[in-house]
């Protein structure tokens, strides 16, 4: 387990350096006139020449490089170039606001998915039918504009919640509920049906299996055949999905912000590509794959926790 | 042993190794052939019999170049094939065909049982369209299937008769040596039976040898003229059909003979007891 | 037993794959709707009833009227036309994405299925790797880099889509190449190029058009995402810029929101419908035989009440079937597959079940046990077991019965154990149940057993999950699992058969050997007549849904007195005599 535990964490180390490396060699490569942009066409020269040498763009681009990853390993992500706030702390106000309202939504999505999806496998008929249609409905339906008629809907003509603007968990519970209510309904809408229609097909290809129908003739429970056995078996295909539906939620969210004002990762990754403020983008990228990689370990060792043949690979 | 020792072989295997996943700088692969040699000779069948893990499929893949040579020599009509580059050899391997075991997924479903036939002799340029044609209905009338199965499609025949296609199909280039791997085990007791003559009658018919492997004794009995028994990798016992398959002499073809049950209660209470003897003394 | 074709797309898949879109009434609208779009694209200059950057400053967020047929947006231009321009530019947008992603992953999905090795490693770490990066927010990271150009942001978009492509051909190739038609066609003489395109591009095809339309459903909303966040071109229009400036204007004129969040949905929603057309399809095609989309989906069986008045069995009787019918349910109506059988079984007795394969052997099996697959149910007839009728039993009178007094050993070892326990707690789970012993005792009784049915170290073997074992290891296994609540009826169908012939006969031995220990009656489904000399008492042929004859075993063996009885046994081998060798030259046939 320990040795399965060190080649995971092998793989995402790789990975996380791979991309912020590629994704730094891409952002910087095309900021070289960062400067004159910052600054403006009135600036003189030898402004810009300063500013060139203060961002440090002077220097060869893998001088550069070495010098972000030497400070990146301490934390220091630098500072960025249109607010002067450093991005470590930029990202750290903004990212307990993304996760919040991001794990909020992979729960919701979790617990309802499987409950809907389970139920359609054994059940099937007309439960099968509907998760089938919102499923379609679902991918169909952009989240921004689920979440426009959403806004429309209850906040602008109901005024049940409010239309914008975020609430911290630390200094209401109540307010936090309100205020993320209706950006996560926007958020899991779209991925609910599918991901149902996933833990479905997982079931039932489970409950296909000749090992169930000798667990019934030796006389197991049908509770236990279905919670416990096809229920063990169908996590594996279940926690792909589900890791995939976090990814996407990352993406939901940008947009999600953007249309209830929530200042979180996504309002920042707007900004800071709208002005091309590379720092902060780098920032945001190294997060964001650091998370990922996070949630996808963690996938992984449930995997094996639940899937003893997995552990050998 | 041999009546005719003049006659020279087709197909001579001479210390053939094989080893799985031995590639990069990991430990040693698994070694599924240790150093086996059998030749068959011209219209000659010799079974090759074995349980699973005996190998008897990885040497049957291995003269047919789709299966790894680790060492050894592969001689076919007086040339080392598995020492060939790839192209010269599927030159070369036409006259060296296959029947598999499964009749169900041995043929491409969406082709056309005249499509089939008909690929490999266009594909390899021996010959147009309308003579392919003319060969599949002859082909079709030798294995004994009508003649409008052409164009139908693999799923509307029943699990021997897609045998008898298969067997079509490795006969299409006329080649000098079928290696058939268990081609009736999944066939069910009377098909199996009309399979094997077939097998037999088109081998009189044409000069055909076959490398026939299977892990039925008695399958193997009834259509081969030598028998290769093997074990781990390994052949344990090699010779006449007759006496392979009656009076073994090798402590493991004993056990394989005395473990299959004969259709005979009094017969097979006999042999049951002589196999737990052997049981109880090995 | 169901025989199953290989999952592959029908005879001639573009024919079929049309005529099913045509046939489905969703297939007919999904594609109205994508013909009016794709039109409403191409044609856009022609019919719209305004230039798309045409200012009315009376019509700024005005209502509809005979110029503007769904009303002005915040810089008083046409919706409609504005509609029917951005349809122009999403849909090429999205064209542009997919069509990177479909060349890009179908390429190297191609090459890594078919090859493997190195490539396959590389391709297949990158393709993780793209495929862990929220894609929108790697879109935006590189907005400077790749300008406002749409069509650039879309190519890259295309890249992050690649890995579905590349995953779905990789997988589709890897699984026909393991086929045995790609080994005959190797063996044939084809060149590896002839067999890509004539025997893998034709499987992988029709999966592909299905990812095609999903794709294109996806690129179209994640456009859309950009743009309404403001990173496309200002100067074009499109449908989600349209819903972004309909954003803005929230408050004065709500229903701008609509027109182009329903064009996109109604695109989408096309798109995945026609997909969905096309996945029922092929799954329809490629399935054969009845069973194949039977599901197991109801873990209470059908059975139907037929609930025939129990007559008096003789008292050495343990089980009666007589006229039992079963059937399934199939799109053509019910088929049955037993048709009338009736069979009697003495304590302590074994009867041999043998048959072909479609006889009809393991759903009488079935049948005694209540375990018919979904769709499966006993038409009429009844079964008496021990003076009880089963054949009008609810599911939970049937669960007490199992394990306890029926039991029931499978023909595939491996697939019979569930892969995610160890042997132990699934020898002992049962056990607990059905006796309601304590885990301690359990655990106690489940090791004798497996020291009994002749494992060499119990203990491993109790802690070991089945992939850790052999096959003729797990029957043991799940010989031991089968008597362990002490049963009365053991039903095995065809035990030996997925074991080699040693094994066999050891397993055989122990089945005769745990009969008398544990006094059960036996009934042995199988296709050898060998296995039925060796283990059996009585015999009952089938034969199409009927037994056409059954007899003890001796009498049967020497004397049949069915047709069909004895064409099997003068099928079996063993009496044969090998063939005499005669070289080709020597008979004049050409070598």
């Amino acid at each position: 387990m320990l040795g399965f535990l060190l080649r995971r964490l092998g793989a995402a180390a790789i990975l996380v350096f791979v991309l912020t490396s590629l994704t730094f060699v891409l952002v910087f490569s095309s900021a070289q006139n960062a400067a004159r942009n910052i600054l403006g066409e009135s600036a003189s020269q030898e402004q810009v020449d300063a500013l060139n040498r203060e961002l440090g763009l002077d220097q060869p681009l893998f001088v550069q490089y070495t010098t972000w990853l030497g400070k990146a390993v301490t934390g220091n992500l630098g500072k960025s170039w249109t607010s002067n706030e450093q991005v470590a702390s930029a990202i750290a106000n903004r990212l307990p606001v993304t996760l919040s309202m991001v794990i909020t939504a992979i729960t919701v999505m979790t617990i309802i998915s499987v409950l809907l999806g389970v139920a359609a496998a054994v059940y099937g008929g007309w439960l099968d039918r509907l998760i089938q249609f919102i499923s379609v409905l679902g991918f169909s339906l952009p989240n921004f504009w689920i979440a426009l008629i959403l806004v429309l809907t209850f906040a602008v003509s109901l005024r049940w919640f409010p239309a914008t603007g975020y609430v911290p968990l630390t200094r209401s519970l109540y307010g936090w509920a309100g205020s993320l209510a209706l950006p996560v309904a926007a958020l899991v809408v779209g991925g609910i049906a599918s991901a149902a229609q996933q833990v479905r097909g997982a079931v039932i290809d489970v409950l296909e299996q000749d090992y169930i129908r000798t667990l019934r003739a030796r006389g197991v429970s049908p509770a236990s055949i279905l919670f416990r056995h096809a229920l063990r078996n169908a996590t594996p295909p279940a926690l792909t999905v589900l890791s995939l539906q976090f990814i996407a939620l990352l993406s939901g969210a940008v947009i999600i912000e953007r249309v209830f004002a929530i200042p979180g990762m996504g309002s920042l990754t707007v900004d800071a590509s709208l002005s091309g403020d590379t720092p902060v983008i780098m920032g945001i990228v190294i997060v964001l794959v650091l998370l990922v990689s996070l949630v996808n370990l963690l996938i992984d060792l449930a995997n094996a926790w639940v899937n003893p043949k997995v552990r050998l690979k | 042993m041999n009546a005719i020792p003049a006659i020279k072989p087709i197909l001579t295997v001479r210390d053939l190794v094989v080893e799985f996943g031995a590639k990069g700088l990991k430990r040693r692969g698994f070694r599924a052939l240790h150093g086996v040699s059998i030749d068959v000779r011209p219209g000659e069948t010799v079974g090759l019999v074995g349980e699973s893990g005996s190998g008897k499929t990885t040497l049957g893949r291995s003269v047919l170049g789709i299966g790894p040579v680790t060492s050894g020599e592969i001689i076919f009509d007086g040339h080392d094939i598995a020492a060939m580059p790839p192209r010269q050899r599927r030159l070369r391997n036409i006259n060296i065909q296959a029947v598999f075991q499964d009749p169900y997924t041995s043929l491409n479903p969406s082709m056309t049982i005249e499509d089939i036939l008909a690929e490999p002799l266009i594909a390899t340029g021996s010959m147009s369209r309308p003579e392919a044609l003319a060969r599949v209905r002859t082909l079709l009338d030798q294995v004994a299937l009508p003649s409008d199965a052409g164009q139908r499609y693999p799923r509307e025949f029943s699990g021997g008769q897609r045998q008898r296609v298969a067997i079509a199909r490795a006969l299409a280039l006329s080649p000098k040596l079928i290696v058939c791997d268990e081609p009736v085990s999944a066939l069910d007791l009377s098909t199996q039976a009309r399979v094997l003559d077939l097998f037999v009658e088109i081998q009189k018919a044409t000069g055909v040898a076959y490398l026939f492997v299977s892990h039925d004794l008695s399958v193997v009995r009834h259509i081969s003229h030598r028998v290769a028994v093997m074990s781990r990798g390994a052949i344990v016992e090699y010779g006449d059909c007759d006496q392979v398959t009656a009076r073994p002499e090798h402590a493991y073809t004993r056990r394989l003979m005395l473990a299959a049950p004969v259709a005979d209660p009094v017969r097979q209470a006999e042999r049951r007891k002589a196999f737990e003897a052997l049981a109880t003394t090995s | 037993m169901s025989t199953s074709v290989s999952a592959s797309p029908s005879a001639n898949p573009s024919k079929g794959a049309l005529r099913a879109v045509l046939h489905s009434p969703l297939g007919v609208a999904a594609s109205l709707v994508l013909v009016v779009m794709v039109s409403a694209a191409i044609l856009a200059p022609f019919i719209a009833p305004n230039n798309p950057g045409n200012v009315r400053l009376d019509m700024m967020n005005g209502a509809a009227d005979a110029s503007y047929w769904l009303g002005g947006d915040s810089g008083g231009r046409d919706i409609f036309s504005r509609l029917l321009f951005a349809a122009r530019n999403t849909l090429l947008g999205a064209l542009v994405a997919v069509g990177v992603a479909t060349i890009l992953g179908v390429t190297t999905g191609l090459i890594a299925g078919y090859f493997g090795r190195t490539f396959d490693f590389v391709a297949g770490w990158v393709s993780d790797a793209l495929m862990a990066l929220p894609s929108l927010i790697v879109l935006l990271a590189f907005f400077k880099v790749l300008g406002s150009s749409v069509y650039l942001s879309m190519a890259v978009f295309g890249v992050m889509l690649a890995p579905g492509f590349f995953r779905l051909t990789r997988n589709l190739v890897m699984g026909v190449r393991n086929e045995l038609y790609v080994d005959a066609a190797r063996v044939s003489g084809l060149s590896d190029a002839r067999i890509i395109a004539r025997h893998i591009l034709l499987v992988i095809r029709a999966p592909i058009v299905i990812q095609i339309a999903i794709v294109s459903g996806v690129a179209i909303v994640i456009q859309s995402g950009l743009e309404f966040l403001g990173l496309g071109d200002p100067r074009t229009p499109t449908w989600g810029g349209m819903l972004q400036d309909a954003f803005a204007n929230i408050y004065v004129a709500p229903t701008s929101i609509l027109w182009p969040g329903l064009a996109i949905s109604l695109t989408v929603a096309s798109l995945v419908l026609l997909g969905n057309v096309l996945r029922d399809w092929m799954q329809k095609s490629s399935s054969g035989g009845h069973g194949a989309r039977a599901r197991a989906r109801k873990l209470a069986a059908n059975r139907v009440v037929t609930g025939q008045s129990a007559a008096p069995l003789p008292a050495d009787t343990i089980l009666s079937i007589s006229d039992l019918v079963v059937g399934y349910e199939t799109a053509a109506g019910l088929k049955e597959v037993v048709k009338g059988v009736s069979l009697d079984l003495k304590r302590g007795e074994t009867l041999g079940l043998v048959g072909e394969s479609g006889s009809g052997k393991t759903q009488t099996a079935f049948s005694i046990l209540g375990l018919l697959s979904s769709g499966g149910r006993v038409v009429s007839g009844s079964i008496l077991f021990d003076g009880q009728e089963l054949t009008g039993l609810d599911e939970a009178a049937m669960h007490k019965l199992r394990g306890k007094r029926l039991a029931y050993v499978p023909q595939e070892p491996m697939s019979n154990l569930d892969p995610a326990f160890r042997i132990g707690f699934q020898l002992v789970e049962p056990m607990r149940t059905v006796l309601g012993i304590s885990e301690a005792e359990a655990r106690k009784r489940a090791l004798a057993l497996l020291a009994r049915v002749g494992l060499p170290d119990p203990m491993r073997a109790f802690n070991a999950y089945p992939h850790e074992i052999s096959g003729g290891m797990a029957q043991r296994v799940l010989i031991a699992g089968a008597v362990s609540c002490d049963p009365d009826l053991l039903i095995a169908d065809e035990p030996t058969t997925a074991l080699d012939v040693t094994v066999q006969a050891e397993v055989l031995q122990l089945l005769r050997d745990l009969k008398e220990e544990f006094h059960m009656s036996v009934i042995l489904v199988t296709h050898n007549f060998g296995v039925v000399a060796d283990s059996c008492d009585r015999v009952a042929v089938m034969r199409d849904g009927r037994v056409v004859e059954a007899a003890d075993v001796n009498s049967l063996f020497t004397n049949p007195q069915h047709e069909y009885t004895k064409m099997l046994l003068g099928s079996t081998l063993e009496n044969s005599t090998p063939p005499a060798y005669v070289p080709p030259s020597l008979t004049g046939v050409p070598a």
